[in-house]
């Protein structure tokens, strides 16, 4: 006996089996980022105000990562239609763009926003030492406006070996811009397009400085959870990339040949996921960038 | 079409996140509401969701529940402690 | 539609064709090691399971011994264990704390993970399921096989775990932080090869194994019953394994985040779970903070209440066909069994924080999980009170199998009784990390589940082998098993009660409230009949080992394909069912348990038995005083 409904459809259900299969695996992804997503929540919510970071992460770049997702995903729907239409041809064009805006997107994060972030750094500056740092804070005119105070410095690290010298007492950082002219009242909330940087140099006394990391994971609960979300999310892009790269190999032309209907099948099922997985990015763009 | 909408909207995004609306939740509020909107129409135009058969439904209708509970409950641990 | 198809319009066989693994044998490990075969992947995860199951059973042993004798050396194989785990766990032979801490993380890590889940869902959902629905195999063979793989590398790596320096986690089964992200951290451990990391990664195998298996399982059930098999014509245990696997798919994923989560606090330094000012070892921690323990413990027991209905469902299933089987009568209550168990199931999402009792949660959120939990017991009730009264009135006939599943009954209803006290926010701040709560999810597991489990294979057996396992040695497994699970368990409640914590690693010797007595003995003087008990019941488990691998050979054959005159389709299948199983799709024509039907030749129909017109008026008894002719 064979097994049936790999292809077409069962009667009273109306789907044939990996329909079923590809979105109770949606289900259960739904639940997996859920989790993440709650973690994100409870962690945002019991940060005091001031703690949680706002306008670290580049828009721009966010914004362009989204529309190459999104462009991704009505490629995809394009390629599945041109196989309905058995039209070889637009099929394979359609998939390399979806492809080739998948890894657009990796390699935007991977080789760009991801290795910046690793490139800046920042001091948590003690409760008591928040006075001496003023000048770099200004949180008297925050205050006044009734918004929440900064306590953290960030900028470009000069003298990397502070990291790990226990003799080096202190950090030289050129301070990003809201530092270099804390008291402006454009400063106190994040740009669309990135200010330009200034040469301003801060330096600071390691013993005035709570907790100071580059913006690994381990810098902040908000980078913890960006870099693990935006992760996990990349390593599902990589998935749905292998699995569009083979069905453009020989094996699935060979499926082609044989059945169209079973390759459009699979196509539509690869698309699903591809779509849950622009899915999850359209949420987590405004959560991590934009909030 | 339907990926033009979306583009547009995620420009909108972009473009009410700037805007404040008052509080912090009301921020927050209208920038889900867009996401969802946006998510919805991935799901119900792309992934085919608007033509999909009963059991999808019934499959989605539960997972949903299930992480809408997971978020509301342990909310609903976070804030309401033992001492206040 | 192409025009190669095939006549009949399906274009599956056809490309079947084209892969051509009907025409020609496959090789040895194609066949045998790497099928994508349901049944051979069903006896790979039995006999995995019960390896596991074998192991866990012995680390309880060890720690038996450490209970009733703390401190003192473990006689004969002492040292010999203190070899084999590596120095440092038993020198002279005595077991250091942390040794103990590892026996007991692993005990229950094994046990259910790599134990319990393997056989009762995958092992005899992947055997069963198919033949009982007339299916040829699961809807997607190679996920199948990826499946049982994926498991086999999480339990290598958390085998593996034992032996690396410092040995295996040590932080429970539960892994609460902050230990679970310092624990096996500092100078000597390795900062990725240390147990505590080796359960997180080994942990992401097991859950991704069970996640492709739901799927398989959920689809399978939907998309290939035999025709005229219609929900309600399933048999309970198609229903049961159908509801554990919703359980798997949507609940362990967010245990899968947490864990990565978790993984990144130990390797990545960062502080999902670890909250600010942190002091380890006089040093203050340099990690960010801001964290939360509570939220691991959110997102550990989202999974941790569903997993318990994991473990009881299949068992629930098994029992009750073989209780249907040797009553001679239908179940009692069909259709409440099945709505029980879906309800069970939905509710089984919310109620986790009863886990959480003692962390601090106000009486609004304290009221609703006190209220769901409580709710829960209903539908377990009434699967229960079903079998029982399946009972009534039947021809019962005591095989090895229904030695099993008649003493689950009981044992059973004392682990869901004992629970609800522990439903109770009031009562289980006292009885919260107490040996109560430990004979409470024993009774339910070991002389439940795991007596399920048993009765599943002595009953199941001839179908997968075509041989009988050996009537008296079963009996002789059954009754030392049964007398001594209750002599291990039972005073475990009095334990409790005493108010015994359930992780001292010296038996709670060092802790005696004003030599309260029990029943005559002190709660630490109970260790030492319990571990005697314990040890006596690992050997009633000889006669079983020896009984099963004796038979898959030298077992009596059975005359026929349907030895116990059993009514559900996979005992239409040859035994051992080929590949393909039906050499065509069976249709099913009856419910699934129409044993004793009035007015008809023997005391059992099958499913595929097709309905004769004399039966119009005999299918379902009437109360007609006259008999027709």
């Amino acid at each position: 006996m064979e097994i049936p409904y790999t292809v077409s459809a069962r009667r009273d259900t109306g789907l044939w089996n990996a329909k079923v299969g590809i979105w109770l695996f949606l289900a259960s992804e739904v639940m997996l980022f859920g989790g993440l997503f709650s973690a994100y929540i409870f962690l945002r919510l019991d940060a005091a105000p001031g703690d949680w970071p706002h306008g670290l992460l580049n828009v721009p770049v966010g914004t362009m990562n989204t529309a190459i997702l999104i462009a991704s995903s009505v490629t995809v729907v394009l390629a599945w239609a041109a196989l309905k239409m058995r039209d070889l041809t637009k099929y394979r064009i359609y998939m390399a763009i979806t492809i080739l805006c998948g890894v657009t997107f990796l390699v935007v994060k991977l080789a760009y926003e991801w290795p910046q972030k690793f490139d800046h750094f920042g001091a948590f500056i003690k409760e008591g030492a928040l006075e001496k740092y003023e000048p770099y804070l200004g949180n008297k005119h925050l205050l006044e406006e009734g918004l929440p105070p900064r306590k953290e410095i960030t900028g470009h690290l000069h003298n990397k070996e502070a990291l790990k010298d226990p003799n080096v007492k202190e950090y030289e950082i050129a301070l990003d811009p809201v530092y270099a002219d804390p008291t402006n009242r454009k400063m106190d909330r994040p740009h669309f397009w990135p200010v330009p940087a200034t040469d301003k140099i801060a330096t600071i006394e390691k013993s005035d400085v709570k907790y100071a990391t580059m913006f690994l994971p381990k810098h902040s609960s908000y980078f913890a959870s960006y870099f693990t979300i935006t992760g996990l999310h990349g390593a599902h892009v990589l998935g749905g990339v292998l699995v569009f790269c083979y069905m453009l190999l020989p094996a699935s032309t060979r499926i082609y040949r044989h059945n169209p209907e079973h390759l459009a099948n699979r196509v539509e099922v690869a698309g699903l996921f591809w779509h849950f997985v622009d899915l999850v990015w359209i949420f987590v763009f405004p959560l991590f960038y934009l909030l | 079409m339907v990926g033009a909408t979306l583009l547009a909207f995620t420009a909108i995004t972009v473009a009410l996140s700037y805007v404040n609306f008052g509080t912090q939740k009301a921020n927050v509020a209208v920038a889900l509401l867009v996401a969802t909107f946006k998510a919805g129409l991935v799901a119900a135009i792309f992934m085919h969701l608007s033509a999909e058969k009963r059991l999808i439904y019934r499959v989605l209708i539960f997972t949903g529940f299930f992480v809408l509970g997971l978020f509301w409950l342990t909310y609903l641990a976070w804030y309401d402690p033992i001492h206040r | 539609m192409d025009a190669t198809t095939h006549p009949h319009g399906t274009p599956e066989t056809h490309h079947h064709d084209e892969h051509g693994d009907e025409h020609h044998e496959l090789g040895f490990w194609r066949k045998y090691v790497f099928s994508t075969d349901h049944k051979v992947i069903g006896i790979q995860y039995g006999i995995s399971g019960l390896l596991f199951l074998f192991f866990g059973f012995c680390l309880m042993m060890m720690m038996r011994w450490q209970l009733a004798y703390p401190g003192q050396a473990m006689p004969v194989i002492g040292n010999a264990l203190n070899h084999f785990f590596g120095t440092g766990s038993m020198p002279d032979g005595k077991m250091t704390p942390e040794f103990y801490n590892s026996l007991g993380a692993m005990h229950g890590t094994i046990m259910i993970f790599l134990g319990v889940v393997p056989l009762a869902f995958a092992a005899f959902g992947n055997f069963v399921v198919p033949l009982q629905i007339g299916a040829p195999d699961m809807t997607f063979p190679k996920v199948n096989a990826a499946s049982y793989w994926a498991f086999v590398v999480g339990g290598i790596i958390m085998l593996v775990s034992f032996f690396v320096p410092g040995g295996a986690a040590k932080g429970g089964w539960t892994s609460y932080t902050p230990l679970g992200v310092i624990a096996d951290t500092g100078p000597n451990f390795n900062p990725f090869f240390n147990g505590q990391t080796l359960w997180l990664v080994g942990f992401i195998f097991l859950i991704t194994s069970s996640l492709l298996g739901a799927i398989n399982f959920i689809t399978t059930i939907i998309q290939l019953r035999a025709p005229g098999l219609t929900w309600m014509r399933l048999p309970f245990f198609v229903w049961a394994q159908f509801v554990t696997a919703f359980l798997l798919l949507l609940a362990f994923p967010p245990l899968e985040a947490a864990i990565v989560m978790q993984t990144m606090d130990r390797l990545a330094s960062t502080s999902f779970f670890l909250p600010s000012g942190l002091v380890v070892n006089g040093a203050a921690l340099q990690v960010s903070g801001g964290g939360s323990p509570l939220l691991w413990q959110h997102l550990f027991w989202f999974l941790g209440h569903p997993e318990v209905y994991v473990l009881i469902l299949p068992a629930m299933g098994i029992v009750a066909e073989i209780l249907a089987n040797n009553s001679r009568k239908p179940l009692w209550g069909y259709k409440s069994l099945v709505f029980a168990a879906l309800v069970l199931g939905f509710l089984s999402f919310i109620v986790w924080a009863h886990h959480m009792w003692l962390t601090g949660m106000g009486s609004a959120v304290s009221a609703f999980f006190q209220t769901t939990t409580l709710i829960i017991s209903i539908p377990s009730v009434i699967i229960l009170s079903a079998f029982f009264i399946s009972l009534w009135g039947g021809s019962i006939r005591f095989t090895v199998p229904m030695l099993f599943a008649t003493a689950f009954l009981p044992m059973f209803g004392i682990g869901g009784l004992t629970g609800i006290p522990l439903a109770f926010n009031s009562a289980d701040l006292y009885l919260h990390d107490t040996y109560y709560v430990i004979a409470h999810f024993h009774y339910i597991v070991a002389p439940g589940t795991i007596f399920g489990l048993f009765a599943g294979i002595y009953y199941w057996f001839p179908k997968a082998t075509g041989r009988m396992m050996n009537d008296f040695w079963g009996k002789v497994h059954f009754w030392p098993s049964f007398i001594c699970m209750n002599v291990i368990f039972l005073p475990m409640f009095l334990q409790g009660m005493l108010g015994m914590h359930r992780r001292w690693y010296d038996g709670g010797q060092g802790w005696n409230v004003s030599g309260e007595h029990i029943w005559g003995l002190t709660g630490f003087q109970w260790n030492t009949p319990i571990s005697i008990a314990a040890w006596v019941m690992g050997l009633a488990q000889i006669p079983f080992i020896i009984n099963f691998f004796h038979s898959i050979w030298k077992g009596r054959k059975v005359e026929n394909d349907n030895p116990w005159d059993a009514t559900t389709l996979e005992w239409t299948a040859p035994s051992p069912p080929g590949h393909g199983n039906f050499i065509k799709a069976p249709v099913a024509y009856r419910g699934p348990y129409e044993y004793s039907v009035p007015r008809h030749g023997r005391d059992y129909t099958m499913q595929n038995e097709p309905i004769e017109a004399s039966e119009l008026t005999t299918a379902h008894p009437t109360r007609e005083p006259v008999l027709r002719a």
